[in-house]
């Protein structure tokens, strides 16, 4: 069978499976793509029993842009920009990926100066992206204000990204071989400042939504993610650390500079519900952005002088042949696939989305939640849409 | 018996008015009355929703660390007129999908429903629309005709989120009316009587009369009950439900615009005043200052002054309670629809038995 009749059958069946639906007594709803909780433009069509949701269908695809078609067509250092709109909310790790792929696939090897500004990034963007989470939640769970406290704190890691690359949310900073600027002057004071200050309002965070009971209620027990089921469907990252499985690829297949650095792997302890259900999900990336900052503690005491970028041409072309490399982003593992003919572009670009995967898991586990926790449950994945669609 | 009934709308009006204008019958006095006072209030409920919504989101501003509106006006006091003036010249849509009779109906059921209430609110001593002898079983009645509104404005909008907004807001208010109504009696138990003026009257003489500190601490648990259920009668945060933004995009007035959608944001803001004024005139006292004397009154007893100091004191306390609603609004986060059921049904209302056994007993004592 070919791949073209594949999907017709996929097809065929989903949609008699839709029309079953709507003969029978349930009401079938759509959430999204305009919908306050869709986090971007993803259409979930919901079988609903009263409040009961009986079943999801994610619709995906509305933010659909060729990424990987793109990326043949441009050469490699092209695409970086590129990268940026993977994730949008986690653009420096994205770019640290697709950077840390490309110099895998040529072997280059990054002045260690570099290193360390790489990680900084990366952690000061992981905070960032789970502040905005933090918020979402809150959102999703009614409660307003913290969303703007989140992203009050947030605005001081855009200001210090803005400092050192001109942007605030697509920063195309990282460099195949190294960053683009070095660190501006006086960015290490502000970055220690920031470094207070988050340890200081974490406590707040805490006091306002975390250990609220009304929040506890709503988000302990909603959506259990089971690790067995976790694994099976690939979700990596917090989701998968907060159904107690111990995986980090900064620990388990460490890159960059990590393995020097002293930190923790948080994981889901069933601390206030069951382990893997959406509080857990919340907590463990509130605790990630404790470590995050333990980490960025580290690297601005350790951060060595020196050159930031390893000599890489502008006519840059790699040897023939293929490389996958995979980093730990705020929501999971991203991973690029690059097959290389020698030539200026890739000949084939693949990218392991995180948000994929997931995604995927969701309609398994929200069978039979009410539409309220359902919001919550997706909420807690954190999933971005244009990493989805690519 | 016409006869009679002038009589008796005489002595009403002798006891209930506070001013006449000499020469004129004292009973077409009422009447003028009622229109000049009812139109004043029609505006100054208007004028509150206006207020308050600005006010609303100023202190959500400061809770949130942000400005707020500033740019109308002096600190963006103007903000509420630039609003409304938005919504009068925006577009009046009615999907092809909605009932368009209930969808045009519903706005207006909800607004009556509110503005009906304020007919029975003591604002100072003699100073009402009108003085009803069964002034809180008419509030109770009339304050349910805005879940009529809101049914029709959810199935009439022909969309299936205005629709689950609707049913979540029937279920709920309904629910929550029934710990009002127990409070309500164990009021109507310790005062033994209905007319909202009489109700004030018994708690003159300072703060410590207060109805609030009568019992202690039954009373107070009564306010807080009423306050709570208040507040999921009024769709507030952490019970708002019906138009949870996450889940239901705007609940029963997702398909709303303009001036209908006016009209409902109208009557939440006049309802939380609504609520706040009861629960002032039930438990704090009314008009009544906390001291045991009127400040103003050096005048003589209940003059114009005093009348206007009595005033004072009812809107001070109520706006106080409806800080209180916004406060907790920016604070707290929602409960799920069965979680609202359960804190009604499971927690409230047996509180609400509990307490209006004990206060019946310690009465009996």
């Amino acid at each position: 069978m070919n791949q073209n009749q594949d999907y017709t059958t996929i097809v065929k069946k989903a949609s008699s499976r839709i029309e079953e639906i709507i003969i029978g007594e349930e009401m079938l709803i759509n959430m999204g793509p305009q919908h306050p909780s869709t986090h971007g433009v993803l259409n979930k069509v919901l079988k609903t029993d009263g409040e009961i949701v009986d079943e999801v269908f994610p619709q995906i695809g509305y933010l659909h842009r060729g990424l990987e078609k793109i990326a043949e067509k441009l050469n490699y250092h092209q695409f970086m920009p590129y990268t940026d709109r993977i994730d949008y909310l986690g653009a420096m790790n994205c770019n640290l990926a697709y950077a840390m792929t490309v110099e895998k696939l040529a072997n280059i090897e990054v002045p260690k100066r570099a290193e360390y500004i790489r990680v900084l990034m990366a952690e000061l963007n992981r905070i960032a992206s789970h502040l905005l989470f933090f918020g979402t939640m809150g959102m999703e769970t009614g409660a307003f204000t913290p969303l703007l406290y989140g992203f009050r704190e947030r605005e001081q890691i855009l200001d210090l990204f803005e400092m050192t690359c001109g942007q605030r949310l697509t920063y195309n900073y990282i460099r195949i071989g190294g960053c683009s600027d070095d660190l501006p002057n006086g960015f290490i004071e502000k970055a220690r400042e920031f470094c207070n200050v988050m340890e200081k309002k974490i406590k707040e965070y805490h006091q306002l939504l975390s250990y609220n009971q009304i929040f506890i209620n709503r988000m302990a027990k909603i959506g259990v993610l089971p690790p067995d089921l976790a694994i099976a469907f690939g979700v990596t990252g917090p989701n998968l650390r907060a159904s107690g499985v111990n995986w980090d690829l900064r620990k388990n297949e460490p890159y960059s500079v990590y393995p020097e650095m002293d930190f923790a792997i948080p994981v889901g302890t069933g601390k206030v519900g069951t382990i893997g259900d959406s509080w857990d999900r919340y907590f463990v990336r509130m605790q990630e952005i404790e470590q995050s900052v333990r980490i960025i503690r580290q690297v601005l005491d350790k951060i060595p002088a020196g050159e930031i970028r390893a000599k890489v041409g502008r006519v840059f072309k790699p040897p023939a042949g293929e490389v996958y490399v995979r980093a730990e982003n705020p929501r999971g593992e991203l991973g690029f696939y690059i097959v290389s003919d020698g030539s200026q572009n890739p000949y084939r670009l693949k990218i392991r989305a995180p948000s994929f995967s997931n995604l995927s898991v969701v309609p398994e586990i929200s069978r039979g939640t009410m539409i309220a926790d359902f919001v919550i449950l997706l909420g807690s994945f954190d999933i971005v849409l244009p990493e989805i669609d690519r | 018996m016409l006869k009679e009934y002038i009589e008796a709308i005489k002595t009403f009006s002798e006891q209930n008015i506070p001013f006449t204008i000499k020469g004129a019958p004292v009973e077409l006095w009422y009447i003028v009355w009622i229109f000049i006072f009812g139109g004043v209030v029609l505006g100054g409920a208007m004028l509150f929703a206006g207020l308050a919504s600005f006010a609303e989101r100023r202190f959500a501003g400061f809770f949130q660390c942000r400005l707020g509106p500033n740019r109308v006006g002096p600190e963006g006091f103007f903000q509420f007129i630039a609003d409304g003036i938005k919504l009068v010249l925006k577009e009046d849509l009615i999907p092809a999908a909605a009932d368009k009779m209930l969808f045009r109906a519903a706005p207006y059921v909800v607004f009556i429903g509110t503005l009906g209430v304020f007919a029975a609110l003591p604002f100072s001593k003699s100073l009402g629309i009108t003085n009803l002898n069964l002034g809180l079983l008419y509030i109770f009645a009339i304050s349910s005709l805005v879940i009529v509104g809101i049914i029709m404005a959810g199935w009439g909008s022909g969309n299936k989120w205005s629709l689950l907004g609707g049913m979540r807001s029937a279920a709920q208010i309904i629910s929550y009316e029934i710990p009002i109504g127990v409070v309500f009696l164990t009021m109507i138990m310790i005062t033994s009587t209905m007319n909202m003026q009489e109700i004030v009257n018994q708690q003159g003489g300072g703060l410590v009369n207060w109805l609030v500190f009568r019992y202690p601490p039954f009373t107070l648990f009564a306010f807080l009950i009423y306050f709570i259920a208040a507040m999921a009668e009024v769709n507030r945060t952490p019970f708002d439900l019906p138009e949870a933004e996450s889940e239901l995009v705007g609940g029963f007035h997702t398909e709303y615009s303009g001036m209908r959608f006016a009209f409902f944001f109208m009557a939440e803001y006049a309802n939380m005043f609504v609520v706040s004024a009861i629960a002032t005139v039930l438990f704090l006292g009314g008009w009544q200052s906390p001291l045991p004397f009127f400040i103003l009154n050096i005048f003589g007893d209940y003059s114009i002054l005093a009348i206007i100091e009595g005033f004072g004191w009812f809107i001070t306390k109520v706006l106080f309670l409806v800080f209180l609603m916004m406060w907790l609004r920016w604070t707290l986060p929602r409960y799920r629809v069965d979680q609202l059921m359960a804190v009604c049904w499971k927690v409230l209302l047996p509180l609400s038995f509990a307490n209006l056994l004990l206060i019946g007993i310690w009465m009996i004592l």
